[in-house]
């Protein structure tokens, strides 16, 4: 078994005229949490899009357990896809399907089996995520964390071996963020899957990661466990890290100095 | 000078490429192999929506178009005492036009622009991104249906239009200004020819059923993902497709008159 399920080389990929990743080598070991983290706008969710082949990039390789995935046919892609559950930022439930056949879905559409089986999986699903018993309820009589746990409970409906993490923090209280790293944690730890999770809620993330890379302009700018990076004396590692407002990214957009704007000549 | 033809080129590019997607997207949504478990349900669930919901609309403009054609054409058949001809006057022109016309521009109006705006939500939300992760087809799963499920249903429609509108200029017609019942049913039946009339009228009908949701799918699927996106989407699909309608209307009278 490869030690990597993910491993990335040389990877370039650009959008419009801006380069989104100019060269970038990484590795995603198999079984454990890994973090992508980095000021917004550098490209995480982009990252997990590539890996899930919803985008191709303009050079270099995503290796998914072993597959060069861009390689591979429609029909090899689908079924490379089954291995991947992905949650995303918005949750993306199907608001015209109710908590139980949005967990359903992906069953019901890639394998033949009776209700009766389904029933029991789409429970324990929910179950794992302490929604059994808003199986009857739509999406819009979710909270956002409700939302994004029963994302979570059909990102696992297929057990895939790979999940992908988008954001999974964003806007949530400190109860749900917390359920939430409790919930990441122990679907790694229980069903052994590997982990991906692109965040910027350093706190949360460091806490359950076994590794993170750290992103910007389009490269890599540090990577190594949390206690690793935290102890980095990186500047630009730092300023993500503590929060900073001011360092390698500056707090001004670029632009004149105020003299300039203040005392030019076609000022109003 | 210069920079006007170089904005024209531009524009020429972006429609080639657009046509081009449209083409693309519509290849790759119908043209493959039929899978009825997941997609006849979803067929039927789309011809619910976008057929059977446009019924009210459909059945109410189609009386209310034959009863205004009805009134206007026996004002000008009084005028040189040929009131009994109204019947045909009635049918020929809604099997042949307004039929497959009007029904074609409400169905755009009414269902081509909910297509639009569910998908470009779709897209907006990623739900279609999600479905792709799930090893699930968004194309075969969500496209291909709501393609079919219009295609089927504006002739559908049509018919129904061009029923109720007949009945329309008979309620005004022969109920309400007394024109003789069996002159203008028989004057209908002697001039109406099914082939050239009926037939005609249905093709038209399945030509913009086509064109409408073709149209209403593709904008939805290449909308930008934003609240505005979606919106000049939807506002797109509308003035295409009664734009589409109307070209194509002409088009097909001139083959059809003409015999090509």
């Amino acid at each position: 078994m490869l030690e990597n399920f993910v491993t990335i080389r040389n990877l370039q990929f650009h959008y419009r005229d801006r380069v989104i990743f100019d060269g970038v080598d990484l590795d995603i070991p198999r079984g454990k949490i890994t973090a992508i983290m980095g000021p917004s706008g550098t490209g995480k969710t982009t990252l997990l899009r590539l890996i899930g082949a919803q985008l191709t990039p303009d050079q270099g390789t995503v290796d998914v357990d072993g597959q060069a995935i861009h390689q591979l046919s429609r029909s090899e892609l689908y079924k490379a896809r089954r291995k991947m559950g992905m949650l995303f930022q918005s949750g993306a439930l199907f608001t015209n399907l109710s908590v139980f056949d949005n967990v359903a879905f992906p069953i019901r559409e890639n394998y033949r089996l009776p209700e009766s089986m389904i029933y029991d999986l789409v429970l324990l699903k929910l179950e794992a995520v302490g929604l059994r018993g808003a199986r009857h309820l739509m999406p819009s009589e979710l909270s956002g964390g409700m939302a994004r746990r029963v994302a979570l409970a059909r990102a696992l409906a297929l057990d895939p071996q790979l999940i992908m993490y988008d954001e999974p923090f964003t806007g949530q209280d400190p109860i749900t963020m917390g359920v939430l790293v409790k919930l990441i944690k122990t679907i790694n730890d229980t069903l052994g899957t590997t982990s991906i999770i692109v965040s910027h809620d350093v706190p949360e993330t460091a806490s359950i990661a076994d590794y993170i890379y750290l992103l910007a302009d389009g490269k890599i700018i540090g990577h190594g466990s949390p206690e690793t990076l935290q102890n980095s004396s990186a500047e630009n590692v730092n300023q993500f890290l503590k929060g900073l407002p001011d360092g390698p990214v500056p707090f001004n957009y670029p632009c004149n100095t105020l003299e300039d704007d203040l005392f030019e000549e076609d000022r109003p | 000078m210069i920079a006007f033809i170089a904005r024209l080129g531009k524009a020429g590019i972006h429609i080639c490429e657009a046509i081009g997607r449209s083409g693309w997207l519509l290849v790759r949504s119908i043209i493959r192999k039929p899978n009825f478990r997941h997609g006849f349900p979803a067929l039927v669930e789309q011809i619910y929506s976008e057929g059977v919901l446009s019924l009210i609309i459909i059945l109410v403009s189609g009386l209310f178009i034959g009863m205004v054609v009805s009134l206007q054409g026996y004002n000008v058949l009084e005028k040189f005492g040929t009131t009994p001809a109204l019947g045909q006057l009635v049918a020929l022109s809604i099997t042949r036009e307004l039929g497959p016309v009007v029904s074609a521009i409400l169905f755009a109006g009414r269902a081509g622009s909910a297509l639009t705006a569910e998908i470009g939500l779709m897209k907006a939300t990623d739900q279609l991104s999600s479905m792709e992760m799930m090893a699930v087809d968004p194309l075969r799963r969500v496209i291909a249906p709501r393609f079919w499920g219009g295609f089927l249903s504006v002739p559908v429609l049509a018919v129904i239009f061009t029923t109720i509108a007949i009945y329309g200029g008979y309620l005004v017609g022969v109920r309400w200004l007394g024109v003789d019942n069996g002159a203008f049913w028989s004057g209908m039946q002697s001039n109406v020819d099914f082939r050239i009339d009926i037939i005609n009228g249905i093709i038209k009908s399945i030509v913009f059923g086509f064109a409408i949701t073709w149209i209403a799918i593709f904008q939805g699927y290449d909308c930008v993902p934003t609240a505005e996106g979606i919106s000049r989407a939807t506002t797109r699909t509308v003035v295409y497709s009664s734009l589409v309608i109307l070209g194509l209307d002409f088009v097909l009278t001139a083959m059809m008159m003409g015999g090509w």
